[in-house]
């Protein structure tokens, strides 16, 4: 018990204090000016507590203290109904169900691109190049191009912004499931080769299952960036609900505690998404008799 | 020359690599005539084709001259009618299964039913001295439990013939020992025709009714020696005049193929 404390949390705890220190640090220095404006416009001269104790409380800081925050999460989510527009878990909500379906569709398009790559010489040569470009391409300058061309075509709400999650998830499950699927030794190769195995049969019992590490490595981070392809997805459409809205809206107005709680918000979705694939891998990996 | 009781016959037998620095003969003229029962031994320094040769055979490599029959068919049609199994060097065992599930393996891929496959396991484990460690995986048991595994997945399917590429070669030589000793009772009790690439003389005089000396560049047969040992080989047996005798003419054969030189 002590060394779980010791080993774990401790170091834990030390940076968030690290953390916490620098930040309100930051605050003072980075809200005084504002502060000493607004007391010199009216008339009033202040001391330096008087600034400090300010700068923890301005209604639109370009940097909001941590309680601040803390507060506008709690008022978000536990004061709100979820269904209401201004709960932070509706908006977290909207970007989770295009998060989730985009990462769906990434994997399943990831993990049949890279059947058919490792399986088709041809595919090897033509897609892989393709599959590589199509990262290159900044995601901000393509996903307004998404979302206007589905648009005209009459699909809108979930479905582009889970397209934009799936454009960017497919990318690393193709490559790490491509690594994955070729990762079986020569020796055990050549091993189906003289059971006469077929390659559905070399597939099943020999690729596929010496993937999963590579797949769950690359399931980790396809999760991570669904979610900021989700994110992104809202941002350039003027989208009413998600967490990318609660961005933007909070941008337009200066909102910046509002701006803050959607991110911490969404890291900490993210963090969640993560550690449950991590579990999954876990637990698959200790099914397949893996050294502890 | 194919009488039934031949298992594997060569007759002229070459295989050429075309690698970019021009042909590799890897095998040349190879004459070999391998009866049903018989142990035999590869022995030679690297480079002379003993592992090729039984690649050949096992049709994970193709002959280019020459011709080979292995039970009086081609090697693909006897690798189709699974008229071997294959030991490598390494025990290539799969990770994610457990011994039992490792061995059920080419029975799983060649349709036995799920009894007979749970009642071969059993019955291999047992030839192998490995009841009871059945369910466990591959990185539980050493490195000697782990190769005795794998002949275990070889016999599974009741091939005939067994080839074995330098299977103890990784191991200590106490265990090497053991287990030449092992190899030697499971011959016997099964009757099967072994072919056994090693490049440890003493291993091959113990093991072998029959020694085929290799020498490289081109992979060539140097010499074959029928052993005048008897079945019946305690393992000090190789203290005897006799062993020695043909240790000896293993190393002129070895000798002679200028193998010592390189």
């Amino acid at each position: 018990m002590t060394s779980l404390f010791r080993d774990r949390i401790l170091p834990v705890l030390t940076v968030i204090a690290a953390i916490l220190v620098i930040w309100h640090v930051f605050v003072i220095y980075l809200n005084a000016p504002f502060v000493r404006d607004q007391a010199a416009r009216a008339g009033e001269t202040i001391s330096l507590s008087q600034i400090i104790e300010r700068t923890f409380a301005q209604e639109r800081p370009i940097l909001p203290a941590p309680h601040q925050i803390v507060a506008e999460l709690w008022d978000t989510t536990i004061n709100k109904a979820v269904t209401s527009k201004r709960s932070l878990v509706y908006h977290a909500w909207i970007t989770l169900s295009a998060t989730l379906a985009g990462f769906g569709m990434g994997t399943v398009l990831g993990i049949t691109l890279a059947i058919g790559i490792v399986h088709n010489r041809a595919m090897d040569r033509s897609l892989m190049p393709w599959v590589i470009a199509s990262q290159t391409i900044p995601i901000l300058a393509i996903a307004p191009m998404i979302i206007v061309v589905l648009n005209s075509i009459g699909i809108s709400g979930l479905m582009p912004k889970a397209l934009i999650s799936t454009y960017l998830s497919f990318f690393p499950i193709v490559v790490g499931m491509v690594k994955g699927l070729r990762s079986p030794d020569t020796l055990l190769i050549d091993l189906m080769h003289t059971y006469n195995a077929s390659r559905a049969q070399t597939f099943w019992k020999l690729r596929w299952p010496a993937s999963m590490p590579y797949l769950f490595t690359s399931l980790k981070v396809a999760i991570a960036i669904s979610l900021v392809g989700a994110i992104v997805g809202e941002l350039p459409t003027g989208a009413v609900a998600g967490l990318g809205a609660r961005l933007l809206s909070g941008s337009y107005y200066g909102q910046t505690i509002q701006i803050w709680a959607a991110l911490f918000m969404a890291a900490g979705l993210a963090a969640l998404l993560v550690s449950i694939v991590g579990y999954a891998h876990v637990r698959v990996l200790k099914r397949m008799g893996v050294k502890p | 020359m194919n009488s039934p009781a031949s298992v594997v016959s060569a007759k002229n037998l070459g295989l050429t690599f075309e690698t970019g620095d021009g042909p590799v003969h890897a095998l040349t003229g190879v004459d070999l005539d391998i009866k049903k029962g018989d142990f035999v031994s590869f022995i030679g320094p690297s480079g002379c084709g003993k592992t090729t040769f039984l690649r050949v055979i096992a049709d994970l490599e193709k002959h280019t001259s020459g011709s080979i029959e292995i039970n009086g068919m081609t090697p693909e049609n006897a690798r189709l009618a699974r008229a071997y199994g294959y030991v490598f060097q390494a025990a290539a065992l799969y990770p994610w299964r457990t011994i039992e599930k490792n061995i059920a393996l080419p029975l799983e891929i060649m349709g036995f039913g799920a009894a007979e496959q749970k009642q071969r396991v059993e019955q291999m484990l047992d030839l192998v001295n490995l009841s009871g460690f059945g369910k466990k995986f591959p990185w539980q048991l050493s490195g000697g439990m782990q190769q005795r595994a794998s002949i275990a997945r070889a016999l599974a399917f009741d091939a005939d013939l067994l080839l074995m590429d330098e299977p103890f070669g990784a191991l200590d030589e106490i265990v090497r020992d053991h287990l030449n000793e092992q190899l030697l009772k499971l011959w016997d009790k099964t009757n099967k025709t072994i072919c056994f690439v090693t490049h440890s003389i003493p291993e091959a005089v113990y093991l072998s009714t029959k020694i085929v000396v290799m020498s490289p560049r081109p992979g060539r047969v140097t010499d074959v020696i029928e052993s005048t040992l008897p079945r019946e080989r305690p393992l000090d047996i190789r203290e005897t005049p006799e062993f020695l005798e043909i240790a000896h003419r293993v190393r002129q054969g070895l000798k002679a193929g200028h193998s010592y030189e390189e």
